[in-house]
């Protein structure tokens, strides 16, 4: 089933204690695209990205990566397919150095005894260097810790790290909450930055003037439902405007 | 990078600050006594401190994973005692010395399967370890404290050379090893995340849970062995050995950076933290003034230290802040 899409969800339902979270939900995104997923609190988006990225499972329905159907039994076999999921927290330990951030649980390591060693340092700086500049991120060091960076530039850290271990689908849970607009505007080049790098992303977000520049494909959803599922040009942000209030 | 934010950097590190402070103390009782840096004086105390420095390092790699250990000066009366009495029970001594260093072992994963298992502070479960031990160790002796065997190959571990004791050269030794560990591993790197942000470092695939059950493990034994050498060099297993231990040694890593809320500290920094309050005790002493001010001594270090560090780093959170408003 080689048809240019990376991911495919054919009647997803998924009820969470009587209520019907995910309704016969189907969805097709091409591959090296950036895809906006809009909705307001309740639509069904969290939901829907749990599923992809393997924190829950489905209640019926299919899920086909690469072409292939797929089922996870946990987040860390999601991962190793290379679907990788930041959420708006993002997963990064504050005192410790952008480089330990990036190489966490993967670090490159020599003298090895089982899976212990020591750390790499110099090829790991450097390659957290590589990592941030392929996704147009310029810090000053590898070593400064993270919480010296803004909101903004963490989140860079976590999309270099998801572009370095080879991600092929990025998921971002509303990456651009609680960010200066000119902070937002960084993430939303990195995320641009991907899909020059040929990684697919699915942008979740409820502020539409966010990912509207950026998106190549729009999706809206409400009450558990797809509305709207539309190629960019195809549509105006007015229209998704009123799609979105008025459901 | 240019030199003045290096040196901004260095700042904010906090055991930097340690040293500043240690230096600071250093020439003040100098000055007040010049013989408070006589060989003599830096034999004595230095004789007594290795021991602190092991226990001190053994909390500290503990408290950065995220956790306490309040029973390790039970333990260090524990093993030392189990140890003599197995040797007169007719063990070999290395034997024995082996049996005993496990028990504090033990010890330590006890204290961690409580917390782990029954997800509740190891505040308390080490808390509770701390009456078990200590009353394990008073039973052991079987109502008077036992002579110490002379089989046992103290002197390996104490001998005193021209100025120092060989059991400071252990110190180093388990400082460098763990220091490689801690800040050159990839165990380092897990049991920082682990203490920094233990659903984050999960997220990334760490196994918080054995993360911190190595601490506990590792912090047990490092009691033990300290416990050990400290009875080696006095050639008396007393059960009350220890007595305060677990505070002062929270004390010596607090006073070296380590943060009470983990993810934070070095093992350079508890080693100059222990190292820091044997000279404050002696200074105190050599500067005629009533041994009894020690504590409150103590107690001024510990408060000020804290409020230093969390002066730094708010600095360097700052920084940061300052930058995504540009």
């Amino acid at each position: 089933m080689e048809n240019g899409n990376i991911i495919e969800c054919k009647k997803l339902n998924k009820w969470y204690s009587g209520v019907h979270a995910l309704k016969d939900f189907n969805l097709s995104i091409k591959k090296n695209s950036v895809v906006g997923l809009i909705g307001d609190n309740g639509a069904g988006k969290s939901t829907l990205i749990k599923i992809l990225s393997g924190a829950h499972k489905a209640d019926s329905g299919h899920v086909f990566f690469e072409g292939n159907e797929v089922k996870f039994r946990s987040t860390k076999e999601a991962m190793n397919l290379g679907i990788e999921t930041i959420y708006q927290y993002s997963a990064l330990i504050p005192e410790m150095s952008i480089a330990r951030n990036i190489f966490i649980g993967r670090e490159q390591i020599s003298y090895k005894i089982g899976s212990l060693g020591i750390m790499k340092r110099t090829e790991m700086d450097t390659a957290a260097m590589d990592a941030l500049n392929d996704v147009e991120l310029h810090l000053r060091s590898p070593e400064t810790p993270v919480n010296q960076l803004s909101g903004g530039e963490r989140q860079g850290v976590v999309i270099a790290r998801a572009m370095y271990f080879k991600s092929k689908l990025l998921i971002l849970d509303e990456p651009t909450n609680h960010l200066s607009v000119k902070e937002t505007n960084k993430v939303l080049r990195f995320v641009e930055g991907l899909k020059k790098q040929g990684v697919t992303s699915i942008f979740i977000t409820h502020n539409l003037s966010h990912i509207f520049p950026i998106a190549d494909h729009l999706c809206v959803m409400a009450r558990g439902e797809k509305i709207s599922d539309m190629e960019k040009k195809d549509t105006t942000i007015e229209e998704l405007t009123d799609l979105l209030v008025n459901g | 990078m240019s030199n003045k934010l290096s040196i901004k950097s260095l700042l904010v590190r906090t055991e930097i600050s340690t040293l500043i402070m240690f230096i600071i103390i250093m020439i003040g009782f100098y000055l007040v006594n010049e013989r408070f840096l006589s060989p003599r004086n830096i034999r004595i105390v230095m004789g007594i401190t290795p021991e602190y420095i092991i226990v001190a390092i053994g909390i500290a790699i503990l408290m950065i994973s995220g956790e306490f250990d309040l029973s390790v000066g039970s333990v260090f009366a524990l093993v030392p005692m189990s140890i003599v009495q197995l040797t007169h029970q007719g063990v070999p001594p290395w034997i024995a010395i082996a049996l005993g260093l496990m028990i504090g072992m033990i010890v330590g994963f006890v204290n961690g399967f409580i917390t782990l298992r029954f997800g509740i502070p190891s505040f308390i479960a080490t808390l509770g370890m701390l009456y078990i031990a200590r009353s394990l160790t008073t039973v052991a002796t079987g109502g008077f404290p036992p002579s110490f065997p002379h089989i046992l190959p103290n002197e390996l571990f104490v001998f005193q050379f021209e100025l120092f004791r060989a059991s400071l050269y252990w110190a180093l030794l388990v400082a460098v090893i763990l220091g490689i560990m801690l800040h050159r591993s990839n165990i380092g790197n897990w049991i920082y995340a682990t203490g920094g942000d233990k659903s984050a470092a999960a997220s990334m695939g760490i196994k918080t849970g054995n993360v911190k059950m190595f601490c506990f493990i590792l912090c047990g034994f490092l009691a033990g062995f300290a416990g050990m050498i400290q009875t080696f060099r006095l050639e008396a297993p007393l059960p009350t050995q220890g007595y305060l231990l677990e505070l002062e040694s929270i004390a010596a890593a607090v006073i070296g950076g380590v943060s009470l809320f983990g993810g934070i500290g070095t093992v350079f920094g508890a080693m100059l933290g222990a190292i820091l309050i044997r000279f404050l005790e002696s200074g105190i002493i050599m500067a005629r003034i009533d041994a009894e001010w020690f504590r409150a001594g103590l107690g001024s270090l510990i408060i000020i230290s804290v409020v230093v560090n969390t002066y730094i780093s708010r600095r360097a959170t700052t920084l940061g802040q300052n930058k995504s408003e540009e």
